[in-house]
């Protein structure tokens, strides 16, 4: 039901000339609040901590629509950082949230300071739930300026912050904010890849070429059938990583995080080949999701770190411990 | 939209964690003398001693009424054997196709005494099948099919060349697909398929075909005006395609579709795990990752199965996508590791290596060929 809501407020509030404002850099406010109003920035929480007690499959939903939507805004980035928040005992955010983690920040005589890099939409944050060490701090507006401009791929803001902040205790760390991101991400790759397959059957099954629709061409459906195997992938591979964020486990948040970012690339690539010319341009849609899959794949701990983590574990489990780590994960 | 949806997979119940646990202290006893080469023949390796071990264990004919020699478990129990087994290259090729089909084929379409002939032998691991689909002419196009049984009173008499058939050697029956009427171009219509008796048909001659690697798995088996009791049909006569599809979703969707070079990976993590190198790092998360989420997408096609719902199209996505990830290990363990197979070594990487470069290319062929599984998952997106 939530899902529906979502998916209704996004096709009447968000059209391809927000996305291109978007793009610009400007804040979409009137979107913000339309969705902070429906209390999307708490779909993770349980009905203790003020959130709906969604299922897990309900708030994979909630977040594959993001990606379906290719929602220019760090909506997702709000949940993750609301439930790591909730989880600390922290207070919640008020408006948007960022979530980073940056060890190389310093803390001396209470006050914190460093550089976070590469914050989405950074300057339009109420908070960030931000990690050092193993402690978890709720760092407010005024606790930031902008230190460098930056870009995602599909052109969303991504400045680093210049944090210089008289700290408060801040909070245990419950999970890291990386392996929370990551797992955002990978719902939101799925996201993407769906609208890339629902765009790409759509345009080779009218587009006409050789006196034929291009899907009537084995070659061509072949390719849609290995994109529905991405999408399958990455789906299960966002599901696998949230199971395994919920229950503390790092390695099977490496290990679906992963997945999902080798299907981002994958997927777009067979995505825009089944487009032809036009799925290179801005005119026809299928670059809002083609742009944001290669944003969000590189996020939140980058292909080669999540790799590593899994493929040291998986070194260290031995020939003999390999197979009984594979069935935890 | 267009997603093929993929329910989630069962839960480890106790029980589960529990089997899962005797299942691997059984394997680590019972197979402590096999070589790494032996074990890289995955569920091609055959001991029916093993197999009536299995069946002794209540690990065979897992699913099915307990009336017929079953164990009533849940396909999801019966999942975690199947990949423990393949994941320790346990040599459970002779019951293979018996307990993953054959018997599900005879428990859904047989009739009640064929059930009670078949069932308990089968889930006591001590009669085994083979599967009669190939022809000649009749490959991917299974409709094509050219061998022909025609009604003459008690029995059907049959003629016609089934090509491919592993274990025919082996085994004590096949499940054979066959034309009852009509001619090839009435395509899925009057097809059936009979219970073979390999080891005592008049008129039938098994054949072997040596595959590239030397080894004797695939057999021919002609059929010259074999006198077949109308007795073995299996289900209706004329129900054959539909038969035969209903099979291919357990066929499929199993670990054996992307565990079949595990072995390698083993014997890769072996060599590279002193390293400490990046690459051999970032390669094994990379395909752990892949693995992972194949065993997802397996187990969910499980449940599918277990709730009785067509899962072919998840299966098909679930071998195309699988057997990827299995045929591209040696050529990453080559960018890691400098090897010339050698495929009468007894044991070690080289051996292991030279099954594995053997065989892989037969992984995208056996049980629907990548392109009729693309197909397939095509069909299922509307676009065909």
């Amino acid at each position: 039901m939530l899902a529906e809501m979502i998916q209704r407020l996004l096709e009447r509030s968000l059209d391809d000339s927000a996305q291109a404002r978007a793009r610009g850099g400007e804040w979409l406010s009137g979107l913000w609040t339309e969705l902070s109003e429906m209390g999307l920035p708490l779909a993770l929480l349980s009905e203790d901590q003020g959130g709906f007690g969604l299922t897990g499959a309900e708030q994979g939903e909630a977040l594959r629509l993001l990606g379906r939507h290719a929602v220019p805004l760090p909506l997702a980035e709000t949940m993750g950082a609301n439930r790591l928040l909730a989880a600390a005992g922290l207070p919640l955010a008020e408006g948007a949230a960022g979530l980073a983690r940056a060890d190389g920040l310093t803390l001396e005589g209470g006050r914190l300071t460093g550089t976070v890099e590469r914050v989405a939409w950074g300057e339009h944050l109420d908070c960030l739930a931000l990690a050092v060490g193993d402690r978890l701090y709720r760092v407010p507006r005024s606790g930031w300026s902008l230190a460098a401009t930056g870009h995602a791929a599909n052109y969303h803001p991504r400045p680093s912050l210049a944090i210089d902040w008289q700290a408060d205790e801040g909070a245990a760390l419950p999970h890291c904010p990386l392996a929370e991101g990551a797992t955002l991400r990978a719902f939101q790759i799925a996201g993407a890849l769906e609208s890339a397959l629902d765009l790409s059957i759509s345009h080779t099954g009218t587009r006409v070429q050789f006196g034929k629709p291009l899907s009537k061409n084995q070659a061509v459906q072949h390719e849609l059938a290995r994109l529905a195997g991405e999408l399958a992938c990455a789906t299960a591979a966002a599901d696998l990583a949230a199971e395994a964020l919920a229950r503390g486990d790092v390695l099977g948040v490496a290990a679906g995080s992963l997945r999902a970012r080798e299907a981002a690339g994958t997927g777009a690539s067979i995505a825009t080949q089944a487009h032809g010319a036009i799925g290179f341009t801005r005119e026809h849609r299928l670059h809002l999701f083609t742009t944001s899959l290669w944003t969000w794949r590189d996020e939140f701990g980058g292909q080669v770190q999540w790799a590593k983590l899994l493929g040291s574990a998986a070194l260290d489990a031995g020939t003999a411990g390999y197979w009984p780590m594979v069935t935890t994960l | 939209m267009s997603a093929i949806p993929f329910p989630a997979p069962p839960a480890d119940s106790e029980t589960v964690i529990a089997l899962r646990a005797e299942v691997r202290a059984f394997l680590a006893e019972e197979l402590a003398s096999r070589t790494d080469r032996q074990r890289s023949d995955s569920w091609c390796g055959a001991d029916k001693d093993f197999s009536r071990k299995m069946g002794q264990r209540g690990w065979l004919g897992m699913t099915w009424p307990k009336r017929y020699g079953g164990h009533e478990r849940t396909a999801y129990e019966r999942y975690v054997v199947v990949e423990e087994m393949l994941a320790a290259g346990a040599p459970v090729g002779a019951h293979w196709i018996a307990d993953r089909q054959s018997g599900p084929s005879i428990l859904k379409f047989g009739t009640e005494e064929q059930k009670q002939y078949f069932l308990p032998k089968i889930a006591a691991g001590e009669l085994y099948f083979s599967i009669g689909m190939s022809e000649p002419d009749s490959g991917s196009d299974l409709a094509a099919t050219r061998t022909r049984a025609v009604r003459d009173g008690d029995v059907y008499r049959v003629t016609g060349t089934k090509v491919w058939t592993s274990f025919a050697h082996q085994s004590d029956w096949a499940i054979m697909f066959c034309r009852t009427s009509g001619t090839p171009a009435d395509r899925h219509n009057g097809t059936s398929q009979l219970l073979i008796d390999l080891k005592n048909t008049p008129g039938l001659t098994i054949r072997p075909i040596i595959d590239l690697a030397g080894q004797h798995h695939f057999n021919e088996m002609h059929f010259e005006d074999a006198a077949i009791p109308a007795s073995q049909l299996l289900g209706s006569e004329g129900q054959g395609w539909a038969q035969v599809m209903s099979e291919l979703a357990f066929e499929r969707s199993g670990p054996e579709r992307f565990l079949s070079s595990i072995e390698l990976l083993y014997q890769l993590i072996a060599i590279l795990r002193g390293r400490q190198s990046d690459a051999a790092q970032i390669t094994l998360g990379r395909l752990t990752a892949r693995l992972a989420v194949l065993r997802r997408l397996s187990r969910s096609v499980t449940s599918m199965l277990q709730e009785e719902q067509d899962a072919g199209l998840q299966a098909s996505i679930v071998k195309d996508v699988g057997a990827l990830f299995e045929q591209s290990l040696p050529d990453i363990a080559r960018e890691l590791v400098d090897c010339e197979p050698d495929p009468l070594a007894a044991s070690g990487y080289a051996a292991v290596l030279a099954n594995i470069v053997h065989n892989s290319p037969s992984w995208s062929l056996r049980g629907g060929t990548r392109e009729i599984l693309r197909g397939i998952i095509a069909r299922g997106l509307g676009t065909r």
